[in-house]
């Protein structure tokens, strides 16, 4: 009963998306009021429809209903709870569910979160939102219907849920990485909006800018927790492969940040208008897109699941559908929005062009690595490969090349600055970064060139924000006062681009001084890493709630005094009979140790381990969390809430400058 | 020159600089390396270059790994059921390889015809299989679980 519920509630969200698509902006384009006001109802009852399928999915999964195909296929009695959840969406059919709802989540947040948007704008918005949903749901209910019954025939007992999604990192990794793609729809609806209403002004920008914040906040976020579980589930100790599957969801994190960065000038002065509508078209599509890559099994990755290539050309479809009919309503209305505002070859404005044009070229050096393969595969020419080392060689030099002028950014003035008083202000933190650059590496012991880079890089960043910092609270009467007068919007900025020289730093110090062995060890053996001495002390099975394992301990000691106990488990799942490595590791904000088990090896009781010795490793991981919070900081900015008060009294929003 | 239009002219330039060392970037970061896949018939008919990074993908032959006793060396044969090709590798294998499975092991072609592997993929659940693989088993006319079709 509950599945068809679940079914039958689908449907009826499905329906409410079109109604959602086609009165409110039938009623935008008549000037009927009534059906316009009907939008934000519609889209309220659309989610509350979807909620209530993935509810009854949830209870399916929670109460073991193994006439349900897909519960018989993913989960298992001996799985516990908090898995049972994990595994509605840790499958193709119901991660389709779960990027419906919060797409739906989406559209509800603009509906209840924009009462101060015009009607007219608002309901447009709803509208391009509702017709994103149509896709998503009819993609799910005619391919991927979740709530498919095993009847009948029913098992007693189901098949487990994949091992590696049975960590605690994946019941949020997939829903924020949702979260960050689906809300780039905003974004998209935002941009459509204003095409179709012709008016593409600082208001319009200031509207989308917290939303598109926040979207890029939670996939930085989600991608930074994908890279966290890579490296401590999948045993190999990386946190970054290039993956097609890391790459779809990297390349609109990528157009994202263009697209935040672009914003802003269009916002702060009224410049890029077209492009900022582009870029929002580009990070949407990129997100379908890497749906489109993971869903529908044209790729060989570690992580995607394989299917059945009819959702392949379904989400094709819907793809060329949505990118070529935002590009022609673009080409036909961008000429009309362009802008018309002069600013120097030396201004903030032109930083954040080049900002853009990196991110851009990144963005699809990234895309033409990716879809390689499978165009040369489409034209016959051989199933090739492009691994890590392609997109090492392209990416870092460009973000190599980025830094420099971001060091710049924020000391620099919109419209028109000078190259004496760059020198003047960068003088100063040039000489912090270059004496930290020569003096850090040192600490490590050998002195590394490319660790020193990175450094020099980091502290330009960090040195410039300082003086940034210190120029903007210096002017006002008191500390405290400067410190309160600089909007949240700034601080925002300012923790994002800390994120950024920490992930610097992080990538380049553990890629360098990183120690990885593999290694064939017994119990009493000793192994020396980084002068550490690894101690491996014993196996012994042990028992956990839907499987068995060996389990090794290893005692870490340094120069005498004990670091840590390390227990690395191999597992093997009752369920599937699936081997799977459990890593342990001793974390530490400047070292990570790492041991995993490989097999038993030869007769006397020995083993393949492999020690890892991962400096810094964490930076990289904290860097993106500052990034995301510095994402959520800028929606705390006055200026987006003071703009409503401004619109409801009726006062010229469009003019407030901030 | 009119100001906005020698705005536009240098942008543009900047663009094309831009795209092209991009371009340039590119084309050196795909020479080296990308690595084209081959199924064991194809590297039996002498196709597979010598030296050169190369795939190849199919079933682990049923009986052939065999590991060293002192060291992490491992030997195995990966066939497709018309050919089959061996392969070294030293290190951890992953968790799903097993004889009867299928996998990928990238590296380079002696010339005597072994695999040296400098990375072997299996698969990664049970019901997934590289691709690649089921199609290099479809060629020689098995199905992804190694049975005659």
């Amino acid at each position: 009963m509950i599945p068809e519920l679940g079914h039958f509630a689908q449907i009826i969200g499905l329906a409410m998306a079109i109604a959602l698509t086609l009165i409110p902006a039938w009623g935008a384009w008549r000037g009927n009021r009534a059906a316009m006001q009907l939008g934000p109802g519609l889209a309220s009852g659309m989610t509350v429809l979807v909620l209530l399928s993935f509810v009854c999915l949830s209870i399916s999964f929670v109460q073991d209903d193994f006439s349900v195909a897909l519960v018989a296929n993913n989960s298992n009695t001996l799985l516990p709870m908090v898995y049972k959840l994990c595994a509605v969406f840790g499958n193709h059919e119901g991660s389709m569910l779960l990027w419906s709802l919060i797409l739906c989540l989406w559209t509800l947040a603009v509906a209840v979160f924009s009462p101060s948007l015009p009607l007219i704008f608002q309901v447009r918005v709803l509208s391009v939102m509702g017709s994103v949903a149509v896709g998503f749901l009819s993609f799910s209910l005619f391919t991927s219907n979740p709530f498919a019954r095993l009847l009948p025939g029913i098992p007693a007992e189901g098949s487990d849920l994949n091992p590696l999604l049975q960590d605690p990192g994946m019941i949020i990794h997939p829903p924020l990485l949702y979260i960050g793609y689906a809300g780039f729809s905003v974004a998209f609806a935002f941009a459509i909006a204003a095409l179709l209403g012709g008016r593409l002004d600082a208001a319009w920008a200031r509207w989308s800018r917290p939303w598109t914040n926040v979207a890029w906040a939670f996939l930085s976020l989600g991608i930074m927790l994908g890279s966290w579980w890579a490296y401590y589930e999948l045993g190999w100790g990386g946190w970054w492969f290039w993956d097609p599957v890391e790459n779809a969801s990297f390349m609109p994190w990528l157009a994202g940040t263009a697209l935040i960065h672009s914003l802003a000038v269009t916002e702060k002065r009224g410049l890029f208008k077209s492009w900022t509508v582009l870029l929002a078209i580009f990070a949407f599509s990129l997100s379908l897109l890497g749906t489109f890559l993971v869903r529908s099994g044209v790729i060989t990755s570690v992580h995607a699941f394989a299917n059945d290539p009819e959702r392949g050309v379904f989400i094709l479809v819907f793809l060329a559908i949505v990118v070529g009919g935002s590009l022609t309503l673009y080409a036909l209305r961008a000429p009309a929005v362009a802008s018309r505002v002069g600013f120097s070859w030396i201004s903030r404005e032109s930083l954040l062009l080049l900002n853009n044009v990196v991110f851009l070229v990144a963005t699809l050096t990234v895309l033409f690595g990716t879809l390689f393969p499978l165009l040369m595969d489409a034209l016959g020419g051989g199933k090739y490969s492009v691994g890590p080392p392609y997109f090492n060689a392209v990416f870092v030099p460009l973000m190599a090349l980025l830094v420099p002028f971001m060091g710049i950014g924020p000391l620099s003035r919109w419209k028109k600055d000078t190259t004496s008083r760059w020198r003047q202000e960068l003088l100063l933190p040039l000489s912090a970064a270059v004496i930290c650059a020569v003096t850090l590496p040192l600490v490590h012991g050998e002195y590394n060139l490319w660790v020193a880079l990175a450094v020099l890089l980091a502290g330009w960043l960090v040195f410039g924000l300082a003086r940034d910092l210190w120029n903007r609270i210096n002017t006002a009467s008191d500390f405290k006062r400067g410190v309160r007068r600089l909007p949240a919007s700034y601080w925002g900025m300012v923790v994002a681009h800390l994120g950024f020289a920490a992930c610097i730093v992080g990538v380049v110090a553990t890629s360098q001084y990183s120690i990885e062995r593999d290694l064939k060890m017994k119990p009493g053996e000793t192994e020396e890493l980084a002068g550490y001495e690894f101690r491996f002390v014993e196996v012994a099975p042990v028992r956990g709630p839907n499987f068995v394992a060996d389990e090794a301990r290893f005692e870490v000691v340094r120069a005498g005094e004990f670091v840590a106990n390390l227990a690395p488990q191999k597992r093997r799942y009752l369920a599937g009979g699936s081997i799977m490595t459990e890593a342990a590791i001793a974390p530490g904000l400047f070292r990570d140790l790492y041991v995993a088990m490989g097999e038993p090896i030869g007769n006397d009781g020995s083993w393949a381990v492999r020690l890892h010795y991962k400096p810094m490793v964490r930076w990289m991981w904290l860097g993106a969390i500052l990034m995301a919070v510095g994402g959520f900081c800028t929606v705390a900015d006055k200026r987006y809430r003071s703009q409503r008060r401004s619109v409801t009294a009726g006062v010229k929003g469009a003019e407030y400058a901030g | 020159m009119h100001p906005v239009r020698k705005q536009r002219l240098i942008l543009v330039l900047f663009i094309v600089l831009f795209s092209s060392a991009a371009i340039g970037l590119v084309a050196y970061a795909l020479r080296g390396n990308i690595n084209l896949f081959f199924p064991p018939a194809e590297v039996a008919a002498g196709k597979a270059p010598i030296g050169q990074p190369i795939r190849i993908g199919g079933m682990v032959k049923e009986g052939s790994v065999r590991r060293s006793d002192d060291s992490l060396e491992v030997y195995f044969v990966i066939t497709d059921f018309s050919a089959e090709v061996p392969v070294t590798y030293e290190g951890i294998l992953p968790d799903l390889f097993g004889e009867g499975q299928g996998a990928v092991a990238s590296g380079k072609l002696a010339a005597n015809g072994v695999l040296s592997a400098t990375e072997v993929l299996a698969k990664h659940d049970e019901n997934y299989m590289p691709p690649e693989v089921a199609d290099a088993l479809e060629k020689s006319g098995y199905d992804h679980e190694g049975v005659k079709q």
